[in-house]
């Protein structure tokens, strides 16, 4: 079959650059969705590329029509009578002559075996491709020709499809399609170029190289960093490697440039963390360090031209940051004159949350909370003074600094350590100081429980208010802390669920034996984590899954023998050979593993296995007088909770072979 | 070098020539340029328009006693828009970048998202920031809803920050530096204005007189769109001082950040606070739309 090359470009206003590589892979999965429904996706491939105000898309190997096919229709019964074929006939367009009887399960049916001949690639692309585009899924859409217009994530203004070499006629968002790009917006290499023609992937690299747009986004990072590494020989200075800064500036540009640029050493005298912030955060800066690793009084910007000869866009940036930092300096030195603990009552006029109130009061329950952990008397000043450096003006204006401020603050008032570490760290998934994480323990669980007061618990993908993340905090905190904490039971089946999460997703534990050691107990996390370690190491064990089967076989048959006693075995009633020796060894064993630790006390379990065997070969646990078997059950019963206590090893799933019954 | 009074001149010129009309600014006091009636009105129905204008902003918390050299209790937009967009309309804006000497080629020109909201207009649109050598000169907004409605002609506002902008053509690290023409500077016009009101929004203003005045302005507002709502006959509709009422509302967001500057709204207060001028603009953005365009729409 003839195949031939699709060129799908689009013109776009600045798409977000967070956005843009999550639509491209969506593209891709929508186009191939399409291309299968037509039955045309057999050896096609397709690569996406974008900058902020194009995306673009080529597939190549697509065969230019559809195969011709033959499908079987099926009419009425056989039964039904010469008027019923006659209809069947009319509807397919031929003679009553020209069908077949078919027979099937329920009887002989009318049947006409027809053609359907593949319509062309061409045609099918004009009347898929706007559907395939403006589908593509977004955060948020506009539209910008009226409700009946397009809804996309920013206005539509060029459409370039090529399939074949030839156009593809079709219009999308109001823009007919063409074979002509378009340059970057200021810095042109032809004459025509905004209307550069193309048609194919490479004349479009090439094309739009020419005028200034890098399409391929691993050549723009290659650009920013190469031109980092430039701008920094001599060695005195290094970048402050940041990568996600970096993804952004390759997503909002389409010709980057780094240059260099520096600030008064006199700033330095501020803090670190408020610096970086704002080189970083808010002006899309690279910090710069000495080779000792200090702060260095420099910064590398990212324009989106391809250079400043003159030093003006220089000069317009240090300009920026010297206002930023004066901004900064002068927030910290206001700030100064009213201290952390001055600010309390200045929480009343912070909304926590409408239904909630204010900073203030949550504060009240932050410092109950602790005193409920088991918070020392630093701790308890961090939960007082915590949320204060919301009314700050530093605060104020660099949000993401929060909890960083009130710590900096805290140490400069004559805070102890311990108090300012904890309030510094309050946000940090997991804080330095026991203080700190007492801190940030008691600040979620508030959080937690008070939305669940309200009834306002997160549901399917939506979470507001960040509940998930804040029950994942109190569960890394718990298990990354050691806390002995046992979880609320209002909270319980909420805060579990991130158990089970952190336990597969972050530190990476397979899902039985996650669900094993949570069956046999998750009051304490600290506890769970370690059962867990235990049963992951001695796993691959030759005994270990073997004696999990076991496990899995003895519940089973409790189960179908209803068995729910409780009640010791008694020994005399048991026989001698495999039940007594298996008796008596895990009498021996259950005093044993009393003393050991998780790892060998699960070895130690393990080694059970081959009496376990033994006894399941020799022993008929259903013996025909009623008093010995349910002394077996009972001993069989026994035998399962005193083993099960580490971990429920029925919950094991075996590899290979399906466990026996 | 171009003067402060020189940008608005050549901004205002530019934008004439691409068919805007030139108004002046709204005599009550806005927040925003947006919040006229040349835009918040505008952008309602489905007429075309074109208008541009200076207006003057007034924040109250943002006042600083002419101390901060770039935080203002007041300052000066220039609002353009343009309704329905035109295709090229970022290219016409770079343009009137060009138009007052900034040439493009030479800097560093970006669009950064920034979206816009406005919950006591019930408004919001999409958008983004220019970034200029790394400073924020303008806002673009293509606006999505307004007083509830959902806008079915799009209209597209620009904003230009003429401090920030004029102090990067004249480089200068302080507003009050900017000249404003040859013979006198920024600080020279405005520092008394500053100084003055961010004693008064800060220090002086009197607290129950302000809420006095919002309650007053708000009432008057409600009764006037009550009546409205209860008309039967068109000419009376027709003639109706609706305009008197969205002055009302203006008043009334004034106040509002008054008052929020003074630090008298409790936090249990805010919401219902904003909650009052937010149906008071909803309330008048359906009673124009009906007035002006006889629409049965149902403000969301």
């Amino acid at each position: 079959m003839k195949t031939a090359n699709l060129l799908l470009g689009v013109g776009i206003e600045e798409i977000p650059d967070w956005m843009i590589v999550p639509a491209l892979d969506d593209l891709r999965r929508r186009f191939l969705t399409a291309l299968e429904k037509f039955q045309l996706h057999e050896g096609v491939t397709v690569e996406t590329h974008a900058t902020p105000r194009r995306i673009v898309m080529w597939a190549t190997g697509i065969p230019v029509k559809q195969a011709d096919a033959k499908e079987t229709v099926t009419g009425p019964p056989a039964s039904a009578g010469e008027k019923a074929a006659e209809g069947f006939a009319r509807k397919m367009g031929v003679e009553v002559g020209q069908l077949k009887k078919t027979e099937t399960p329920k009887g002989a049916y009318w049947s006409y075996k027809r053609k359907i001949k593949g319509r062309r690639t061409k045609d099918l692309l004009a009347e898929a491709l706007p559907e395939v585009f403006l589908g593509i899924s977004w955060p948020k859409t506009m539209t910008w020709t009226g409700k009946s217009g397009a809804r996309f994530i920013r206005p539509i203004r060029r459409l370039v499809a090529v399939y074949g070499g030839k156009v593809v006629p079709f219009e999308m968002a109001g823009q007919k399609s063409c074979n002509l790009a378009t340059g970057h917006r200021r810095l042109h290499g032809d004459k025509n170029w905004d209307r550069i023609k193309v048609h194919d992937l490479e004349s479009v690299k090439e094309g739009l190289r020419r005028n200034f747009v890098l399409l391929d986004a691993a050549e723009r990072r290659a650009r920013i960093e190469q031109g980092i590494t430039a701008l920094l020989t001599g060695g005195a200075l290094r970048v402050r490697s940041n990568p996600k800064l970096l993804e952004t500036l390759v997503y909002l540009t389409e010709y980057p440039t780094p240059i260099l640029g520096g600030f008064d050493p006199k700033y330095l005298e501020l803090p670190e963390e408020v610096l970086v912030t704002v080189m970083q955060h808010h002006q899309k800066y690279f910090s710069v360090e000495d080779a000792a690793g200090k702060l260095a009084p420099h910064f590398i910007a990212v324009m989106n031209i391809d250079g400043d000869p003159d030093g003006i866009v220089r000069h317009g940036n240090e300009r920026v940051l010297r206002a930023r930092f004066n901004d900064a300096r002068f927030f910290w030195e206001t700030d100064q004159k009213k201290k952390l603990a001055d600010r309390v009552e200045d929480l009343k006029h912070v909304t926590f949350q409408a239904k909630l109130g204010s900073y203030y009061d949550k504060t009240e329950r932050n410092v109950e909370w602790v005193k409920e952990l088991g918070g020392n008397e630093h701790a308890q000043r961090a939960a007082l003074l915590a949320k204060c450096d919301l009314t700050t003006e530093l605060v104020k204006e660099f949000t993401e600094l929060q909890g960083v401020v009130g710590g900096l603050y805290a140490r400069a008032q004559g805070e102890s350590e311990a108090v300012t570490q904890a309030i510094y760290d309050q946000y940090e998934p997991v804080p330095r100081t026991h203080e700190g994480q007492i801190l940030a323990l008691a600040d979620r669980l508030d959080t937690l429980e008070s939305f669940f007061q309200l009834g306002l618990m997160p549901t399917g993908s939506k979470d507001p208010f960040a509940l998930r993340r804040a029950a994942l905090g109190v569960v890394r905190i718990l298990v990354e802390g050691k806390h002995h904490v046992a979880i609320p039971p209002a909270l319980r089946d909420f805060v579990l669920d991130r158990v089970r999460y952190y336990f597969r997703e972050v530190r990476g534990y397979p899902y039985d034996e996650v669900n094993a050691v949570l069956a046999a107990g998750s009051e304490d996390l600290v506890d769970a984590a370690d059962r867990l370690e235990a049963i992951s190491k001695v796993r691959p064990t030759a005994d270990f899954e073997p004696l999990a089967a076991s496990f899995k076989r003895i519940r089973n048959i409790l189960r179908q023998a209803n068995f729910e006693g409780t009640a010791a075995p008694d020994p005399a009633l048991l026989e001698a050979g495999p039940e007594r020796d298996l008796y008596d060894e895990s009498r021996r064993l259950a005093a044993q593993v009393k003393g050991l630790g998780y790892h060998d006390a699960l070895a130690a379990i393990a080694s059970l296995r081959s009496r376990v065997d033994l006894f399941f070969d020799k022993v008929l646990v259903n013996a025909p007088d009623e008093k010995v078997r349910q002394n077996r059950l009972a001993f069989l019963a026994e035998l399962l909770r005193e083993f099960s206590t580490i971990a429920d090893f029925s919950e094991i799933v075996i590899s290979g072979s399906q466990p026996p019954a | 070098m171009l003067s402060f009074q020189d940008v608005c001149f050549e901004l205002k010129h530019y934008w004439a020539r691409q068919g805007c009309l030139i108004q002046e600014p709204y005599d009550v006091e806005v927040g925003a340029g947006t919040m006229c009636p040349e835009t918040f009105l505008r952008v309602l129905g489905p007429d075309p328009y074109r208008v541009a204008y200076v207006q003057p902003s007034r924040r109250p918390a943002d006042g600083r006693y002419a101390e901060n050299p770039h935080r203002l209790y007041k300052h000066l937009q220039l609002q353009v828009i343009l309704k329905p967009p035109p295709d090229d309309v970022i290219s016409l804006y770079m343009k009137s970048l060009e138009a007052i000497g900034i040439d493009l080629r030479r800097h560093d020109f970006k669009l950064e998202e920034d979206n816009w909201e406005s919950p006591t207009l019930g408004a919001w649109g999409i958008g983004c920031q220019v970034m200029l050598d790394g400073i924020e000169i303008s806002q673009f907004n293509y606006f999505q809803q307004c007083g509830g409605f959902e806008l079915d002609t799009v209209a597209v506002e620009l904003t230009y920050g003429l401090e920030r902008l004029t102090a990067f053509i004249q480089d200068v690290d302080s507003v009050y530096d900017i000249q404003w023409n040859e013979r006198w500077k920024y600080r020279d016009v405005r520092f008394q204005d500053e100084l003055q009101f961010s004693v008064y929004n800060f220090e002086k203003a009197d607290v129950a007189a302000l809420w006095q005045g919002f309650d007053l302005h708000e009432k008057e507002s409600r009764r006037l769109l009550d009546e409205y709502a209860g008309l039967t006959v068109a000419e009376e509709k027709k003639r109706f001082p609706l305009l008197a009422a969205y002055d009302g509302v203006l008043k009334c967001s004034h106040l509002f950040n008054l008052l929020d500057s003074r630090g008298a709204i409790s936090v249990t207060e805010r919401v219902a606070v904003i909650g009052r001028v937010r149906a008071l603009a909803v309330g008048l953005a359906q009673a124009w739309v009906d007035q002006q365009y006889g629409a049965r729409e149902v403000a969301a």
